[in-house]
């Protein structure tokens, strides 16, 4: 493994522990904006006081995301931005309005409509940044960013790449996704036995719907993406991965029909896992398909090496830290 | 660009001094056991909760807007000053871990376990502020590399982050930060002292807030004086506007105030202290000091809103400096500066005035090294992005920060804006 790939790595895991954390806590906007039934005031309260303390320690992970972007793989970020500029800025204002709308909410006065002025600006952001977050990746994985070897100016006209159905697909798909993980999260933080059902039954439809969007995705990829969708298939041990995703996908849903809620958080987070690990996967060694490779995007190896070194220094104070957070606010279950 | 980094730095401020502040009040509630302290922590974290998370998201839109607004600065510059970034990644996941413990867990933890979560808010929240300067320090004197053939070579992130500017630019940024937030929230609870002159609530705010807006005002000219000599040495078009010194001179004079008027090469309505500008740089009252003219034409920033800028931030900070000079007199005499009066009204009018000096501050450090992006490297028009009508975002981000800016307002009216009148056991006791 050389070093830009060791950072690839890094950034794939972040991603994938961005969408564990801030994913659900976006999906928890979502089923704030459903929450309905005699419940409704008691579900958003639930959602609260699970994303509360943590929402923006999570929020960091995509700003690593970025910041290793572009200082290994600076034509890379240069390329996303000029390319992917409009759903970038569009998910910046979700993220933007979701965060300070959440704050904002516990901090106002508790009158019913105040509170639901603010709740619906959460929701609304909620579900905007994580579409345009999948919208992005979906165009990313696409592979339609012709970026020029030698300027390495990118062709755009700042629209064709993710304005088709292909990066749509995937950006409801991703909005499933967090919605299906916040609501099996959300199963397992109350003691509540109603409550818990709203949370299952939600966690049951969003995961259909997530089936669904994966088979729509798949059957737009043949036409909008063939270079995810060769990608798929084209290792020997390609296609058992896709078996095994497959089958935890369906395993998660199981646990939660049985009310199997913590093996089914579990299943929930491995699926999140794999899928976004496989798309790292099968796009490698591509980094912005075709003409960006993980090798020929990175900065100098004296660049990458003190990366590596900061990584390193960063994530021994990082992790106790974040166990810490978790073990205060998340342990023992329903607290 | 300009605007986001505008909005987000009075944010930032706030997110490296409010902590400190709520950290200090925590730990005299610890020592004292007086609940008013801890009354005051609270009040002061809710202030942070909701400021920081602005901040927090506003600085998400910046690592965007790097890429989105000047795709090809960060693409040749990202990895050289990547080491800072990344750094302060890791600062800004700290703050944020232990700001949620801190305000969530006030059951949770003990009272020291938490005390000490305030503490790593306060450093890692003052860390990542110092990561950032030092990024902005390499665009004014950019090291670290090799230029072969228009490209960066030899690329060494840790010298590009130890640049000559950091050191200079992160004290002078930091103690600002403290001195602006400091008189800010003193400038608040003097407004509430006004009214309600015996509240010891306010009186204890008060107290510790003004106490390090003070000391921090007083200590800013040294460091002012240390970062003006390295511009000197540095960037010495960026200090010859700042003066709005045209001619080069060996008995530099010093202009306060005034209108540089860049056609005539001529200031106009201004106050010449003969020789003070070489006496500030030199330490003496004779040493060459380029002018203007000792630059082309077109590598000149523009004069006046330097110029300007910079009186303004002195000016500010000299006033704050009088302030809290007034106020360590009045407290060494024994008179407690929050019942006078005037001294209240005086507070209040610098509360605004250390953001006003960092807002122009930044403007000088920025507008001084145009037209430069990276100083005499990468000019600015150069680095900006090919996207088309960029006016439109520009509007809608304007509009969502102005919008952002009056709720976050609104809010701590009503949050701040109180006087706690119980104070949990002993105070109920005394009633």
């Amino acid at each position: 493994m050389t070093l830009a790939e060791l950072i690839g790595f890094v950034m794939i895991v972040s991603l994938v522990l961005y969408a564990l954390g801030a994913g659900a806590d976006f999906g928890g906007g979502v089923w704030d904006l459903f929450a309905s039934g005699p419940r409704a005031k008691r579900q958003r309260e639930l959602i609260a006081h699970a994303i509360g303390p943590i929402w923006e320690a999570n929020h960091v992970w995509l700003i690593l995301v970025i910041v290793l972007l572009f200082v290994a793989f600076p034509p890379a970020f240069a390329a996303i931005s000029v390319a992917l500029h409009i759903p970038l800025a569009v998910m910046l204002v979700g993220i933007v309005l979701r965060g300070s709308a959440f704050v904002f909410r516990s901090y106002d006065i508790q009158t019913d409509d105040v509170q639901r002025r603010w709740s619906r600006l959460f929701a609304v952001g909620s579900i905007v940044a994580p579409i345009m977050l999948g919208v992005c990746v979906g165009a990313i994985a696409a592979g339609n960013l012709r970026v020029h070897a030698e300027t390495g100016t990118v062709e755009t006209n700042f629209i064709s790449q993710w304005l088709g159905a292909f990066p749509f697909a995937i950006g409801l798909w991703t909005l499933g996704l967090f919605a299906f993980l916040a609501a099996v999260y959300l199963t397992n933080e109350t003691e509540e036995e109603e409550l818990r059902e709203d949370f299952r039954r939600r966690a049951l439809a969003a995961g259909l719907a997530v089936a669904l969007l994966a088979l729509v995705s798949f059957v737009l990829a043949e036409t909008g993406a063939p270079l995810i969708r060769r990608g798929l298939s084209k290792e020997w041990w390609s296609i058992p991965f896709q078996i095994a995703t497959g089958l935890i996908s369906v395993s998660a849903m199981g646990a939660v029909w049985r009310r199997r809620y913590r093996l089914a958080r579990v299943l929930a987070m491995a699926q999140i896992a794999f899928i976004i690990g496989g798309w790292g996967l099968a796009q490698f060694p591509l980094l912005i398909g075709p003409d960006l490779t993980f090798t020929n995007s990175a900065a100098p190896d004296s660049v990458l090496r003190a990366l590596v070194k900061a990584l390193v220094a960063g994530a021994v104070l990082l992790f106790p830290s974040l166990w810490y957070l978790y073990r205060i606010f998340k342990n023992p279950v329903g607290r | 660009m300009a605007m986001s980094l505008a909005f987000h730095i009075i944010f930032a401020v706030v997110g490296i001094a409010m902590p400190l502040m709520m950290v200090i009040a925590e730990w005299k509630w610890l020592r004292t056991r007086d609940e008013i302290y801890l009354t005051l922590a609270k009040q002061w974290a809710k202030g942070t909760a909701i400021l920081f998370a602005v901040g927090a998201v506003s600085g998400t839109v910046l690592s965007f807007e790097l890429g989105l607004l000047w795709p090809e600065f960060m693409r040749y510059a990202g990895p050289i000053i990547g080491m800072p970034f990344s750094l302060e990644g890791f600062a800004f996941f700290l703050e944020a871990i232990f700001l949620g413990i801190y305000l969530y867990g006030w059951k949770r933890v003990s009272p020291r376990a938490h005390w000490l979560a305030g503490i790593v808010v306060a450093f890692s929240g003052m860390l990542s502020g110092v990561f950032v300067v030092t990024a902005n320090a390499w665009m004014n004197t950019p090291a670290g590399f090799e230029m072969v053939n228009g490209k960066p070579v030899n690329i060494q992130p840790i010298a590009a982050m130890l640049n000559p500017a950091a050191l200079q630019q992160v004290i002078h940024m930091t103690i600002a930060a403290y001195a602006a937030v400091g008189f800010a929230v003193a400038a608040i609870h003097a407004f509430m002292l006004r009214r309600d002159a015996r509240n010891p609530f306010h009186r204890r705010a008060f107290g510790i807030a003004f106490s390090l807006g003070a000391l921090m005002a007083l200590l800013q000219p040294l460091s002012g004086d240390f970062l003006a000599r390295q511009v000197f040495r540095n960037q010495p078009a960026k200090l010859a506007a700042m003066e709005g010194l045209f001619k080069t001179e060996t008995r530099a004079p010093l202009h306060l105030g005034g209108w540089p008027d860049e056609k005539t090469g001529t200031m106009k309505g201004d106050i010449e202290i003969p020789s003070g500008l070489s006496l500030l740089v030199y330490h003496k009252p004779e040493g060459e000091i380029k002018g203007l003219e000792a630059f082309p034409r077109d590598q000149w920033p523009p004069v006046a809103v330097v110029h300007l800028s910079f009186q303004i931030m002195v000016g500010c900070g000299m006033l704050m400096m009088l302030a809290g000079f007034i106020g360590g007199w009045l407290a060494w005499r024994k008179n407690s500066p929050c019942d006078r009066k005037w001294f209240l009204w005086l507070t209040m009018l610098c509360g605004p005035l250390g953001f006003v000096a960092i807002e122009t501050g930044w403007t000088v450090t920025e507008v001084g090294r145009q037209p430069w992006i990276i100083y005499g490297i990468m000019r600015t028009a150069d680095a900006v992005t090919p996207m088309p009508r960029l006016v439109v975002p520009f509007i809608a981000f304007t509009v969502l920060y102005i919008f952002l800016a009056f709720v976050v307002i609104f809010l701590l009216k009503r949050q701040v804006f109180q006087s706690p009148k119980n104070f949990g056991e002993p105070e109920r006791k005394k009633a």
